[in-house]
């Protein structure tokens, strides 16, 4: 599910380093559903020659395709919005049983300072939906936190075959302008 | 359209000149029929995540575009992923093909009708979705067509629906631990397993 979102002020610019934070730990594969706040990161991800980067009909098809990468021996990050976190749930089966390595990069919606009341319930959904099937998730707020979380959960994922999700809080991402 | 044509006869003629493809099965049937003609390291077998397996087919032709991979799925599991035939079309992979071994019914779950058992027709949904060359089978000579391209190279992803008869065989079960197999398989293209 997609709605629209405008980006975060681009003074900040740390979508730009949270890109080169992911290529540092390797990755050079990405799936994603388009986020207003994870606009900037999609544009370089896509402007990258060595990075593989797929646009999906819908969230769970990431799921798979990063698991499929990883089969092929390539590293890979999902990213979505919390409203598709919802759509993940079964197909969350195949890397928490297989314990292939999985990163999602999720931006909050229905959290702070939300206009539209339809994204609340899948918001606060977001977390247990995560740790119900075993995804372990890490809320983030500044994009210094972003940054170290990263670094730290791809360690995690790809060193040691965890599932891990970073919910980028919609308060670090800016109010949505209407 | 009826076909009398047998399942497993049909996964071991796509397999028998499998060479250095890599093949990923959808659950049920096709996982059993894909085991029932050998078990190698190269093949990734699905016992869940139902739609997922022609994405799983995407990601890996990404990850190994020197190597042709073969997805072997349902019709009901195909159904389940559709839109990953839009997403695959824009992805466009030319290592990419899926094999539809088509029942018509839910196999699994007691023969109920499913969609292309009631007349959706899976190879124009992915000819709609830009695939190369999307087609149905449904007589030995069109699965033998198939075989023989199937080894060729393709200008993009390619989809065959194999009409067969519907019927449940003798299982034959691959190893259900999802963590062996997907190391078996890595191990198998010389990548780490830790």
């Amino acid at each position: 599910m997609i709605q629209e979102r405008a980006a975060a002020p681009a003074a900040l610019h740390w979508p730009d380093v949270l890109y080169q934070s992911l290529r540092d730990a390797g990755i050079t594969h990405a799936s994603y559903v388009p986020d207003a706040g994870h606009a900037r990161l999609i544009e370089r991800l896509r402007a990258d020659p060595d990075v593989s980067a797929t646009v999906l009909t819908t969230e769970e098809e990431g799921i798979a395709v990063a698991a499929g990468a990883w089969l092929g021996g390539k590293r890979s990050v999902v990213l979505m919005q919390s409203s598709g976190v919802g759509n993940c749930i079964n197909m969350l089966s195949l890397p928490m049983i297989a314990r292939f390595p999985l990163l999602m990069l999720v931006t909050m919606r229905g959290e702070w300072a939300e206009f539209n009341p339809w994204q609340v319930p899948m918001g606060a959904a977001t977390a247990p939906a995560l740790q119900a099937i075993g995804v372990r998730s890490f809320h983030v707020e500044t994009p210094e936190d972003l940054l170290e979380t990263v670094s730290a959960a791809a360690i995690e994922a790809f060193d040691g075959d965890q599932q891990i999700a970073i919910l980028i809080g919609q308060r670090m991402l800016g109010e949505k302008k209407w | 359209m009826v076909s009398g044509l047998d399942r497993r006869r049909v996964v071991e003629a796509l397999l028998a000149g499998r060479g250095d493809a890599l093949v990923v099965t959808g659950l049920g049937s096709p996982s059993y029929d894909v085991h029932a003609a050998g078990d190698v390291p190269a093949n990734y077998y699905l016992w869940g995540a139902m739609g997922s397996a022609s994405l799983v087919g995407l990601g890996l032709a990404q990850a190994q575009p020197g190597k042709p991979v073969l997805v072997i799925t349902g019709d009901g599991e195909q159904l389940m992923g559709l839109g990953g035939l839009a997403t695959i079309g824009i992805a466009a992979p030319d290592n990419l093909t899926i094999v539809v071994i088509d029942n018509g019914h839910f196999g699994e779950t007691g023969m109920q009708d499913s969609h292309t058992g009631l007349g959706i027709a899976l190879d124009r949904v992915a000819a709609a979705c830009n695939f190369a060359v999307a087609r149905t089978a449904s007589s030995q000579a069109d699965v033998d067509a198939i075989c023989a391209e199937a080894g060729r190279k393709a200008a993009g992803p390619r989809l065959f629906v194999i009409k067969v008869k519907a019927e449940n065989l003798p299982r034959s079960l691959p190893p259900r631990d999802a963590v062996f197999i997907k190391n078996r398989f890595r191990a198998h293209l010389g990548l780490a397993t830790a």
